[in-house]
């Protein structure tokens, strides 16, 4: 089954080449010089930094190494840890490395920040760069020195053979160094043992960090050019189909600072029956747009409501035959015709907002016929061709320009905000700097959708679980943004892994079917996005609260019944090197969380534990995860106070172990605002909630006490930014119905919710 | 013309009187490190200090600032022991918030030099971190005032 991380475009492992630059050393992965090609040629290559794809690094006169990132910066510091993995193999002193993250230049090859899959794709190329580059440099040490290169060590910018010594900057202030290494060669390289790492899984300060601590960091609504006018969004009533009908700016006129507006035509359809309002400073732009008078034709899903979306995904969920299949092992339909008993229930997951801190904005200038588009961006590769089809000109004439994110959490997976940035600059002849207020950025926001859940179990005479099926229905981000990525069911339907991703979960099964169904009116009224966790954000929370619902029924307790079914047996062995051990590396994390949280243990009235286990975001890059939550429930209120929550996490290989705490402690807690603090709905076509007065993310105050260990397994690093946020909702629904017997299926779980459903 | 002293240097605006001082700061003084994030003073990310008080930038006019000694971000110049503790911790994520966050904590440790870790949860719920690097953020503060340091 083709699967995101495996269908994305792998890195070329081309011939290796480093040329020496005036003073500087320059060092990457290029596909168009052979091996043992002329030195010319080289040099040339390297001038013209045309390495193609996306690896390269440069060593300044002085020793600096500046390692270019593709990747975005959001929180993550992926940067640093990216630079961890380069800066190991190659021998350099950390205190020598410099990141860069580099524009949307076709060399960098294809460009895309999510899926916590970062670490997971570069860990191989970017050790076999450095690898490459060490190798490169004693050569050169060597021969300076005189010396067999076997006998010589590299480390801390140092070549060493016995007493002898030559640092990188010597070897670098030679200047004649011209080197390819062919793919081959390359790929022979030896990388270092584990035990020789001196920076990847060592404490290590991230390199962004500074910055962010003086508020000189530059984030895209920190971006100015010369002559550049504001621009803020009349954003219409539905996201498809509406069309302007009249304009009135008189009221507008009387704002000191109002130039126009601007009627949006784009060619693209991203945007349509958009009015931009263009002022002097933002704050006209933004009373003006206050003030103008814009009358639309509503496009026809201008009525449509919370309520009705859901309905539509229970209509399609209890239709059997809608949906690809996602899984179909066993007969589950002989098992349901043969049940002495059947289990039922129904989840649904709200809409949820990504509410980055920073709006959406973005700056764009046409300049000696080439497009500038500069703002934070999670997956150049996928906006350019949108941009280039509303500008109509070639994806080559257009660059992005990479700033800092203030927040991702895949919402700038879609750059869309570009486009009619890109577009008002066109119609003015001028540089063009679009900011949306925090209502139009919520108004805009590619939300994650709401989503219906159908959860049918069976069981025979003796009270044994004979096969489940999984219908999941939503909005599909895939579908609405990159269609290519779809694929097809084990049935022949479409599928959007990523709305369905989760359900294969790794327990074995009698038997087991999983369709995934598209919510054909969420997708016509909203464009819905992936945000954080993605589909094993909500997908999870309705596999794990069933699991537990299922051993209720077989009478068994929680972590033994998950335990029993974590056997690594058939397809959940696991394969080398991401998944080896399958199964048995999520029944460890469950025993560890279990055994720290004391689970099982004596609590007084109103207080329980729950538990939920989760493989990160595919079967082709699981991150282990178990979480045991510990919550007390207020019986006259309903409320829910979530004590504390036990997490144990496998990861492989944690390359930056204050970075990875760092992510797994924005992950639960944002597990946690999803499962308490944060919903919205849609209201008449669009979301209800647009700013903080109604949409309420987790503050400090509701902070539970947090205990997060890694279980150091020593395998390939797999991604941390998601996993830990999917298990936190279904651990907390678990702990509620151990609390107080309340088995609440939609989240957010509202008071009211656990109230109702205490009996 | 509205004048006011920021960050210890007199500057003066000709903005619109009804102009977010917040807009003025970042985009006519061209001091970047105070963020926009809701408008409505309920994330905090605008948070500067106005006569030593922690305040929501976003919501005070120009007009109200005439005459007042104003301090942003950039008036801290990396040396604040809250900045430091900041790195120490290594707090930011994304950092959008940061600057925020870090004015809110210098105003709390003024008014409290030995707060209590709820007071500190209380006095910072206000400020929103949508990476939610919350235990950090109150490890750093918890640090900087058991070192008694935010003088």
């Amino acid at each position: 089954m083709s699967k995101p991380a495996a269908t994305l475009p792998p890195v070329s492992r081309r011939n290796f080449l480093a040329g020496s630059l005036g003073t500087s050393l320059v060092m990457g992965f290029g596909a168009l010089v052979p091996a043992g090609c002329a030195r010319e040629e080289i040099v040339k290559e390297v001038a013209n930094r045309t390495f193609s794809p996306n690896i390269w690094f440069e060593m300044g006169a002085d020793g600096a190494t500046q390692i270019n990132i593709i990747r975005a910066e959001m929180g993550q510091h992926v940067g640093t840890a990216l630079a961890r993995i380069v800066a190991d193999e190659l021998g350099v002193a950390w205190d020598k490395v410099s990141v860069k993250h580099v524009d949307s230049d076709p060399k960098w090859g294809f460009m895309v920040t999510g899926g916590s899959w970062s670490v997971f794709q570069s860990f191989t190329p970017m050790s076999q760069a450095g690898a490459a580059g060490r190798r490169i440099l004693i050569d050169a040490g060597a021969a300076l020195m005189s010396v067999d290169p076997a006998d010589c060590v590299a480390a801390n910018s140092v070549v060493t053979a016995g007493d002898q010594s030559i640092s990188y900057e010597e070897i670098i202030a030679e200047g004649n160094i011209d080197r390819v290494l062919s793919e081959e060669e390359v790929a022979a390289l030896p990388l270092l043992p584990a035990e020789q790492r001196q920076f990847i899984g060592k404490p290590v300060k991230a390199l962004d960090i500074p910055d962010k601590s003086k508020g000189s960091a530059v984030y895209g609504l920190d971006v100015e050019l010369p002559g550049m006018v504001y621009a803020r969004p009349v954003i219409p009533p539905t996201r498809y189909g509406s069309s302007v009908k009249n304009v009135d700016d008189t009221a507008a006129k009387a704002i000191k600072g109002y130039q126009q507006y601007v009627l949006i035509e784009d060619p693209g359809q991203i945007v349509q029956g958009w009015v931009a309002v263009i002022a002097d400073s933002f704050w006209s732009a933004k009373q003006a747009a206050d003030a103008i008078d814009v009358e639309w034709e509503a496009g026809p899903t201008a009525s449509v409501s919370e309520a009705d979306i859901l309905a539509k995904g229970v209509e399609l969920a209890n239709d059997k035959q809608s949906g690809g299949w996602l899984i179909d092992d066993g007969d589950v339909e002989a098992a349901r015709s043969d049940a002495a008993q059947t289990l039922s229930a129904s989840y649904t997951t709200a809409s949820a907002l990504h509410f980055t801190l920073e709006p959406q904005n973005a700056v764009a200038e046409f300049k000696d016929g080439h497009w500038h588009i500069y703002g934070g961006n999670q997956w150049q590769s996928l906006i350019l061709p949108y941009i280039a089809k509303s500008l109509e000109v070639a994806e080559t004439d257009i660059t992005l320009h990479q700033q800092y994110l203030g927040g991702g959490f895949g919402r700038r997976l879609f750059g869309d905000q570009m486009i009619p940035t890109a577009l008002v600059a066109k119609a003015l002849g001028k540089p063009v700097k679009m900011v949306f207020t925090r209502e139009d950025d919520s108004r805009f926001d590619c939300i994650r959708s709401p989503s219906v859940q159908q959860m049918d179990a069976s069981f025979d005479a003796d009270g044994q679980l004979t096969g489940i099926e999984h219908a999941a229905a939503a909005g599909w981000p895939t579908k609405g943004m990159a269609p290519a990525f779809l694929f097809d069911g084990v049935n022949g339907g479409k599928i959007d892994s990523f709305s369905i991703s989760g359900a294969d979960h790794w327990y074995t099964l009698p038997a087991h079917r999983v369709r995934a169904i598209n919510n054909t009116l969420a997708q016509d009224t909203f464009l819905p996005g992936w945000l954080r966790a993605v589909g094993p954000g909500w997908t999870g929370f309705a596999v794990e609260s069933f699991m537990d619902e299922v051993a209720a029924v077989t009478g068994e307790d929680p972590v033994e019944f998950r335990l029993a079914r974590l056997d690594a047996a058939g397809k959940n062995a696991g394969k080398a090197p991401e998944a080896v051990g399958g199964a048995t590396r999520l029944a460890r994390v469950l025993q560890d969380a279990a055994k720290r949280a004391d689970w099982g243990r004596e609590l007084p009235d109103g207080r329980g534990q729950g538990v939920a286990v989760c493989a990160g975001q595919e079967r082709t890059m699981p991150t282990w995860v178990a979480c045991v939550a510990d919550v007390s429930v207020d019986r006259d209120s309903g409320d829910v106070t979530v004590n504390r929550l036990t997490y144990s996490i496998d990861c492989g290989t944690a390359v930056d172990p204050g970075g990875a705490l760092a992510q797994a402690e924005g992950a639960a807690l944002w597990g946690v605002s999803l499962a308490l603090h944060e919903g919205t709905e849609i209201e008449n076509g669009e979301v209800k909630a647009k700013n903080l007065d109604a949409y309420t993310p987790l503050r400090m105050p509701d902070v539970p006490e947090l205990d997060i260990e890694f279980v150091d397994a020593g395998e390939f690093p797999t991604g941390l930014g998601e996993p830990p946020l999917i298990v936190a909702a279904p651990a907390i629904a678990n702990a509620i119905y151990a609390a107080v017997g309340a088995r609440v299926r939609d989240l957010p779980i509202r008071p009211e919710a656990v109230k109702a459903a205490m009996s | 013309m509205i004048e006011f002293t920021l960050n210890g240097k007199a500057v003066s605006s000709s903005a619109e009187p009804n102009t977010p001082l917040l807009w003025v700061i970042r985009d006519e003084l061209g001091l970047k490190g105070t963020k926009f994030g809701c408008g409505i003073a309920q994330c905090g990310a605008c948070t500067i200090h106005i006569a030593g008080g922690a305040t929501r930038s976003c919501q005070v006019p120009v007009s109200a600032a005439a005459g007042q000694e104003i301090s942003t971000i950039e008036g801290f110049d990396g040396e604040h022991p809250l900045q430091k503790a900041w790195v120490e911790a290594q707090v930011p994520q994304c950092g959008y918030c940061q600057s925020g966050q870090i004015m809110q904590a210098a105003a709390l440790l003024e008014g409290n030099p030995n707060p209590s870790d709820d007071e500190i949860r209380q006095g910072m719920a206000g400020n929103l971190c949508r990476c939610m690097a919350y235990k950090r953020i109150h490890a750093a503060i918890r640090k900087v005032a058991d070192e008694g340091g935010a003088a």
